[in-house]
């Protein structure tokens, strides 16, 4: 099995500006009419070079894309479930991309086995507002898996620990 | 947290993508058919009340930097102090604690590969617990959001 890391591509190279820009705007983008003259002001370019760089970085893939991020707990999803499932090696890409499809399904990645501590290969993350819930669309994941897992398991996340310290589950 | 129905039309519309031209808040006020000023007020209250988390890019980690995701056994005793370790180590942005043998799991992110397996190797030698490392192989569906079922939330 080779395994391929997310190592950077080449062709497109990002310089100083770019990077300026990734930093000013990680946070999230000035919520003003123009958001890209705010920035602009504060690197010291026109606001169209601004968007026209925004938007080269997108073309190029570095920026996956512009939205408006839900935090899921905060909208009442306090069940997340990392559901991890041992497929077949022969049957992961397959199964993998009809699990993406799941319209529930928030991230789905092949990840490498580490023998003999660690045997799945598939993550799916799911989200529920119970654990009934998360694990009503786990057994939806092993419809479409079938006897191509040889098991899977569900792990709950307890605790979000952020920087700014514990933020814990009701239970 | 109850939000209205143009609070939830505004996040199913742009949870996934949003425009990026000249005044991209203008143009979702002519899709909301409300003015700009309301889609700013309205984005800037469900980022201060942390609804949105951000408003803003995603980035492709392993475009502008490396990132990988990492697992720790912590013995449950001494759980505080390994995530207190994991938290203050430099490029984790994310440490979540689940149920299982593996209760920790977090994001170590760097510029490059090479400081982020220095990071990993660093961290891992301060907790003196092995390290599960699970870079993505293949990515089917990547952090692309759900669709939110509005009456089923709390």
């Amino acid at each position: 099995m080779s395994i391929s890391t997310s190592r950077s591509e080449p062709g497109y190279v990002l310089c100083k500006l770019d990077r300026q820009l990734i930093l000013a705007t990680q946070g999230g983008l000035p919520l003003v009419p123009d958001p890209w003259g705010t920035l602009g002001m504060e690197l010291g370019l026109p606001a169209d070079e601004v968007l026209a760089r925004f938007q080269r970085m997108q073309d190029a893939g570095v920026i996956r894309r512009v939205a408006a991020v839900p935090d899921h707990y905060r909208l009442g999803y306090r069940f997340n479930g990392m559901t991890v499932w041992d497929v077949h090696d022969d049957a992961i890409s397959d199964m993998g991309r009809r699990v993406g499809e799941l319209p529930f399904v928030s991230h789905c990645y092949r990840r490498p086995r580490h023998l003999p501590y660690w045997r799945y290969n598939l993550f799916a993350m799911v989200h529920g507002t119970s654990r009934e819930e998360v694990e009503d669309k786990a057994s939806q994941i092993k419809a479409v898996i079938g006897d191509t897992s040889e098991g899977h398991t569900i792990l709950y996340s307890s605790a979000i620990l952020k920087k700014t310290g514990l933020r814990l589950r009701k239970s | 947290m109850r939000l209205d129905n143009t609070d939830r039309q505004l996040i199913n519309l742009y949870q996934r993508e949003l425009p990026v031209c000249e005044r991209p808040y203008e143009e979702m006020s002519r899709k909301l058919g409300i003015a700009e000023g309301e889609v700013i007020e309205r984005l800037q209250s469900l980022q201060d009340s942390q609804v949105l988390s951000r408003v803003g890019p995603v980035f492709e980690h392993s475009r502008a930097g490396a990132s990988l995701l990492a697992a720790v056994a912590a013995p449950e005793e001494q759980m505080d102090l390994v995530a207190a370790r994991i938290n203050r180590a430099p490029g984790v942005n994310h440490n979540y604690a689940r149920e299982h043998t593996y209760n920790l799991w977090f994001v170590m992110t760097a510029p490059d590969e090479d400081t982020l397996e220095e990071r990993l190797d660093d961290l891992e030698h301060k907790l003196r617990l092995p390290m599960l490392r699970l870079p993505m192989v293949e990515g089917y569906h990547i952090d692309l959001g759900f669709d939110i079922d509005w009456e089923a939330l709390p």
